[in-house]
């Protein structure tokens, strides 16, 4: 039997570039987990929906088992390890899954993990329904889900507060920057 | 220091798991060879030929193997795990089907290759060819039985059971007012996000074996690998990593994967790995729940139960390994916070060729919980009762603890409840939800053209079971303490609550504890993970352990510091007198002195070598102690424990599309003393949003060939956040009088009530009886049209108000 | 769950893509968003030799608002055309079925006129277009056609698409004045294919009665099913809350209904009913001419 044609793609995941040589039928999944060693991102059903396997690709939250790995190149990729600063400390939205006991066996957090740092960068103050909608393509069998809610809402919080933090070290004094910065991380 | 043992705090285990680095099964064994499975496609068939010629020139094709090729006791049936006397008819499968296939799934040809691509690649293109026989697929099948899963297993029957405590269809004859009740409750599984996987590892200079696999039992699985392989038990090491979620169905084993997989990784001197797909899962792994029901009760007028006989035929699928648990728990459980005046209990277990039967989270529970709460529905809407005051004259009281229900429980021990205070659970409940309220609110509801209902139902669980488990402690010269234990754990924060434990026992700083579960390498001796029952074992196991290192710790420091044991105490971290804070040793030292040394590696180390030694009167290490500040201990008890809970929840039905929506989900939970209330309320969480699953979503579905038509996330509807209530919840805490710690259980507890609990509000909002679950708008619309057509008796207190 | 070995091409035009679909013929099988085709492989349940990732032709990723309509190249995804504020004051329905298409991280990678090709009875997007009379631009090398949806969907996942073509857009024709359309669907989950659904399209006339409405059915027929509803909601006043259920009746003797594990038969027609009186009421509410708040609730 013929061996299957290699093609040698190129994926930037979590800011690195790396080198591997697939089948085209790897998919992007096995590829991250196998033939990178990021075994983060978990696989769940290999039929996209429970979401485990979900990381974002060029920014926005994409399921690794329905993409093949060459489709991937080119591609900025983020895994579940990617969303800690490069110093180890953990994301918003990582702490706050921890504070507000929004994980149990952790095989899916991955996927809800990627798929809130997405979600709350573009809808900073979501309401709850909000949450719910963005997280309802992500199974977990451990929570019940109501604590993953409430992680997503504090993980929110914690960027706001992260948010006006920010703006009042690099204000110029006035006070009014901060000011407003800090009713926003209040609200 | 602040007392860790019932407080909140954040678990040890997220920040790994947060950041990517859990260790699951697959994510071991990088480079490992990848095994996958030919499966049955038949529900029944004699296995003709097994032609594998076309896959042999496939690239990365490593070796095929079928039934034929396994050596000695791998190639007889797998263990019955369980044995009961009532079982009179066991059966197990084979790791390999040999000539004959008893369900969709099972297992009949292995192939091991490259990678699980050309594994698949392999397996698509082995010819095998099965003359089919008639499948008995559901129960009415199996109670027929006009065909027989097993030739030699008359009528389908793999158990009968009869248990009684005093004289129930006399007490039922002579009763005021009898009821009977015709209850169906339906196939679910416990599906957990991480499928099995197993990954071994042969050391052929060593002869031994290491074998990861995502199990709830590592010593169990250990256990049945050295039997299987006819190796030494110290040269087999189970170790369980991070699991994915196991729900029940990973304490069922040696699947046929856990012992094949180890065999061929020897054989062939190459790790093999095998990753269960999510297609294997839904028809290889356990299911669980299907039973059909019949209740006779006899009762008085206050409603309170005088006679219950009960009839249950229990759908065990295709195999018996793990006994008739499932069944058993069901036929005692049912019992819940009541007290029948007498009780019959009788379950026939049966074969049908369908993927076996084996503890899903509840274990029989929701089952039991489900006739028993359907029963006392039926009799408070039959005496025009109020269903919270019908089961509140059924309460056992606290005074009447503990109480003997006069039967066998699951553990083989006696049906004794150790504490439970139901009535107080009840008015916590009532208050919680405004069950007095809600009249109003139907009726606020119904001018809006709403339609609402309310529902209750209690439940006890034995949780805790024994036989025993074991904790190790040990303060290493480095001040660490590293606890073990053998059970394993599957996201339930046992890392955390452990070493709250241990943190109090030994006052030292909770960063300063690490815990390892199900590692056969550091402790043996285990059950596993399963009833509730990790806290209650594990949890007192390691606290007595802790307490024995904590005497050692006294006396050692005591003669370093020439005080009376008695004098002295410890607080973080370090032993001191307690009249004088300045004299102390921190545990660090008291370790290494704890050892006596002929060679120092480090600074530390020099206190404990001999010539640092001054009293040279005694042995270095006194007659009768050990060297190391460590200890073992075990914790048996003398029977389970009892936790119970009590849910209500307001349900809307929509009177057009028959779409089912919960309002309100209030719990009531008392599993004694809670170690982390975080934890628990986690756990509630978890199982309140399995049992609305199983009462509103799941279901697995066999066409009459046994061919299961829902197997994948597309078609069994596992909820997600937009289905799963908010829950509000309030807790009781009754200690159990059983164990050190006066803890009972919480893992399973939110799961168990939660269909009777539906079943129970969707009837009070339709007005008709509901007798099967789970329910779907489109079953709900049917019924409405049944009982429009009056093919169905409204319920009594319908029409009370109807005409009120 | 693997999928099986195929040769993969990723051309980057159009003209490129043609040509290798020429070559390979039946044997090809255009691969876009991959969000209903991965899943078929990785089950094995297809297995085509060949796959042409169109994935890297730009010019096919656009959302565009013309006078008639919008037209959705074959590469736009649905969270594009979902967000695109263009598109949504244009053709509002489009946003209000977008909603109800899985779950954001499936549109994300998921494409509009991927859905349509796929042709899923129960999908939201062919019954969009089935409803406004939409058209699909199909390009093989020799030929381009446009077709009408009412000539696209020939059964159960099967388009008039022939082997060598490619669908390069769909083109959404904006609706007449005074006329508002709504999606309303119940799935057993929220994100799941219907188990019954339509969407619909009410125009009013001058004195906000019913002078036409139409509706397209999911879920309950072998293609999405248009049944003109004006017979029997014809003169009913918009602001109305009764009236519409002969809409409902009618439109259930038209639909064809199947029984599977989520659903019997009768109930599903029976939601046709329900369905088709809340979707007439809504969208009409939405045809007046000072509308409230777009309401594009997700449950009936």
């Amino acid at each position: 039997m013929t061996v299957p044609e290699l093609h040698e793609i190129t994926l930037r995941v979590n800011g690195v570039a790396y080198r591997t040589r697939v089948p085209a039928r790897r998919l992007l999944s096995d590829c991250l987990r196998h033939d990178l060693g990021l075994t983060g991102t978990h696989v769940g059903c290999e039929h996209g929906v429970c979401g485990c396997c979900t990381v974002l690709v060029d920014g926005q939250p994409a399921r690794s088992c329905l993409m093949f790995a060459v489709m991937a190149e080119g591609c900025e990729v983020t895994t579940v390890e990617g969303l800690a600063a490069p110093d180890g400390t953990l994301s918003a939205v990582q702490r706050a899954f921890a504070e507000c006991h929004g994980l149990q066996c952790g095989f899916c957090t991955p996927g809800f993990l990627t798929v809130l740092t997405a979600f709350l960068t573009e809808n900073p103050k979501p309401t709850e329904e909000e949450v719910v909608e963005a997280i309802s393509g992500n199974l977990c069998r451990c929570t019940g889900y109501q604590n993953i809610v409430a992680a997503a809402l504090r993980a929110a919080e914690i960027l706001r507060e992260e948010r006006a933090e920010e703006i009042v070290a690099a204000g110029d004094g006035d006070g009014a920057e901060p000011e407003r910065a800090r009713e926003e991380a209040a609200e | 220091m602040t007392r860790l043992f019932g407080s909140p705090i954040p678990r040890l285990e997220d920040e790994r798991l947060v950041s990517g680095r859990g260790r699951y099964l697959d994510d071991l064994g990088r480079g490992a060879l990848a095994a996958a499975f030919v499966r049955a496609p038949h529900a029944h068939a004699r296995i003709v030929d097994v032609d594998v010629t076309d896959a042999l020139d496939i690239d990365g094709l490593v070796a095929v193997y079928t039934w034929e090729d396994l050596p000695g006791k791998l190639a007889e049936p797998l263990p019955l795990l369980i044995p009961h006397p009532a079982l009179t008819h066991p059966k197990t499968g084979y790791p390999l089907a040999r000539e004959e296939v008893n369900h969709v799934g099972e297992p009949v040809v292995m192939v091991v290759a490259r990678d699980r691509y050309v594994a698949e690649d392999a397996c698509d293109r082995i010819r095998v060819t099965y003359d089919p026989l008639p499948p008995v697929v559901t129960i009415e099948d199996a109670v027929r039985a006009e065909h027989l899963v097993h030739e030699e297993v008359p009528g389908n029957v793999a158990a009968h059971l009869v248990q009684e405590n005093g004289d129930a269809r006399a007490a039922i004859a002579a009763a005021p007012h009898t009821l009977e009740l015709d209850l169906d409750i339906q196939r679910s599984a416990s599906m957990p996000m991480e499928g099995r996987g197993v990954y071994a590892r042969w050391d052929a200079e060593d002869g031994s074996l290491r074998v990861y696999t995502s199990t709830q039992t590592s010593t169990s699985v250990r256990a049945a690998i050295a039997a299987k392989l006819d190796l030494p038990l110290h040269k087999v090491e189970v170790v369980v990593p991070d699991v994915g979620g196991g729900f029940g169905v990973k304490i069922m084993h040696p699947w046929p994967e856990e012992v094949l997989i180890p065999w061929a990784a020897r054989l062939l001197g190459r790790e093999i790995k095998w990753t269960e797909d999510r297609r294997e899962h839904f028809i290889s792994s356990a299911h669980e729940r299907r039973q059909l029901q019949k209740v006779r009760v006899g009762f008085d007028d206050a409603g309170r139960v005088l006679g219950l006989d009960v009839e249950i035929w229990h759908d065990n699928g295709a195999y018996t390994p793990y006994g008739v648990i499932v069944p058993i728990i069901t036929s005692t459980q049912l019992l819940g916070p009541y007290k029948p005046g007498a009780y019959r209990v009788e379950f026939r277990s049966l074969y049908t060729n369908t993927v076996m039967v084996t503890p899903y989270r509840g274990a029989g529970r929701p089952q039991g919980v489900y006739a028993m709460e359907r029963t006392l529905d039926a009799i408070a809407d039959y005496l025009g009762k109020d269903r919270a005051e019908v089961r509140e004259v059924n309460f056992v009281k606290p005074e009447e603890m503990p109480y003997d229900h006069g039967l066998v429980f699951q553990d083989g021990r006696p049906l004794v409840y150790d504490s439970g205070d139901f009535a107080a659970s009840l008015r916590l409940l009532k208050e919680l939800v405004g069950w007095d309220d809600f009249e109003s609110y139907r009726e606020q509801a119904r001018a809006q053209g709403r339609r609402v209902g309310i529902g209750i139902a209690c439940y006890v669980e034995g949780t805790g079971v024994g036989p025993y488990e074991g904790g190790h402690v040990l303060v290493e010269p480095s001040g660490r303490v590293m606890v073990s234990t053998g059970l394993t754990t599957q996201g339930q924060g046992h890392h955390t609550v452990f070493a709250q434990i241990v943190a109090d026992e030994l006052s030292v700083p909770i960063e300063q504890v690490h815990v390892t579960t199900g590692d056969t390498r550091l402790f043996g001796y285990a059950v596993g993970t399963f009833a509730s029952r990790a806290a209650v074992m594990s949890g007192n196991a390691i606290a007595l352990a802790a307490r024995e290192v904590r005497a050692k710790a006294l006396k050692i420091a005591g003669e370093a510091l020439s005080r009376d044991p008695e004098d002295l105490e410890i607080v973080a971290g370090a032993v001191r007198a307690k009249d004088d804070p300045d004299t102390a040793l921190d545990l660090a030292t008291v370790a290494v002195l704890s050892n006596p040394l002929r060679y120092a590696f480090d600074e530390a180390a020099k206190r404990a070598t001999q010539f640092a030694v001054t009293d040279t009167s005694k042995p270095p290490v006194p007659e009768g102690e050990k060297p190391g500040l460590e200890a073992t201990a075990y914790y048996s008890p003398p029977r389970s424990t009892f936790a119970n809970g009590m849910h209500a929840a307001i349900v809307e039905t929509d009177p057009d599309t028959a779409d089912i929506k919960i309002l309100r989900y209030c719990v009531v939970h008392d599993c004694g003393r809670m170690i982390n209330p975080r934890i628990v309320a986690g756990q509630i969480h978890g199982g309140v949003a399995q049992g609305v699953a199983g009462a509103l979503y799941e279901r697995i579905v066999y066409d009459e060939n046994g061919q299961l038509l829902n197997a994948s996330f597309m078609d069994f509807l596992m909820p997600y956040a937009t289905e799963v209530p908010k829950i509000e919840h309030a807790h009781l805490e009754t200690s159990s009088p059983l164990n050190p710690l006066g803890i009972k259980g919480a893992g399973e507890a939110g799961v168990i009530p939660v269909s009777a609990l539906l079943a129970s509000a969707i009837e009070d909002a339709e007005g008709f009886r509901i007798t099967r679950m789970p329910i779907s708008p489109s079953d709900l619309w049917h019924l409405r049209q049944r009982f429009a057509a009056g093919e169905i008796e409204p319920l009594h207190r319908a029409s009370r108000r109807e005409t009120a | 769950m693997k999928p099986p070995p195929f040769t993969y091409h990723a051309p980057t035009t159009v003209g490129e893509a043609l040509g290798v679909l020429a070559e390979l013929g039946p044997e090809g099988k255009v691969l876009a968003g991959g969000q209903s085709l991965i899943p078929l492989l990785n089950m094995r349940l297809a297995v085509p030799p060949h796959l042409v990732d169109i994935n890297r032709i730009p010019e096919l990723a656009y959302v565009r608002v013309d006078a008639g309509g919008v037209r959705v190249g074959a590469l736009a995804r649905h969270a594009e055309l979902e967000r695109h504020a263009g598109a949504y004051q244009a053709v509002p329905l489009l946003r209000q079925a977008l909603q109800l298409v899985a779950h954001p991280v499936i549109r994300n990678r998921g494409t509009t006129v991927g859905s349509i090709v796929h042709a899923d009875p129960a999908a939201e997007m062919p019954a969009v277009l089935a409803l406004l009379g939409g058209t699909v631009e199909l390009a093989r090398k020799d030929r381009r056609r446009t077709v009408g949806a009412a000539d696209f969907f020939l059964g159960p996942l099967e388009s008039c698409l022939e082997p060598g073509e490619l669908a390069l857009a769909v083109h959404f024709p904006h609706l007449p004045g005074r006329t508002g359309t709504a999606f309303v669907e119940l799935a057993r989950r929220h994100g799941d294919y219907a188990l019954a659904g339509l969407a619909a399209a009410v125009t009013l006339d001058e004195d906000l009665r019913v002078a036409h409405a139409r509706a397209a059915y999911v879920g309950v027929a072998p293609v999405p099913l248009v049944v003109d509803l004006t017979d029997a909601v014809r003169g009913v006043s918009a602001a109305g809350e009764r009236s519409w259920t002969l809409a409902g009746r009618l439109a259930q003797s038209e639909v064809q209904p199947e029984a599977d594990i989520h659903a019997t038969a009768e109930y599903r027609r029976h939601l046709v009913g329900v369905l088709t009186a809340r979707a007439l009421h809504q969208a009409a509410q939405r045809a007046l001419p000072e509308p409230g708040p777009d309401r594009t609730e997700t449950t009936p």
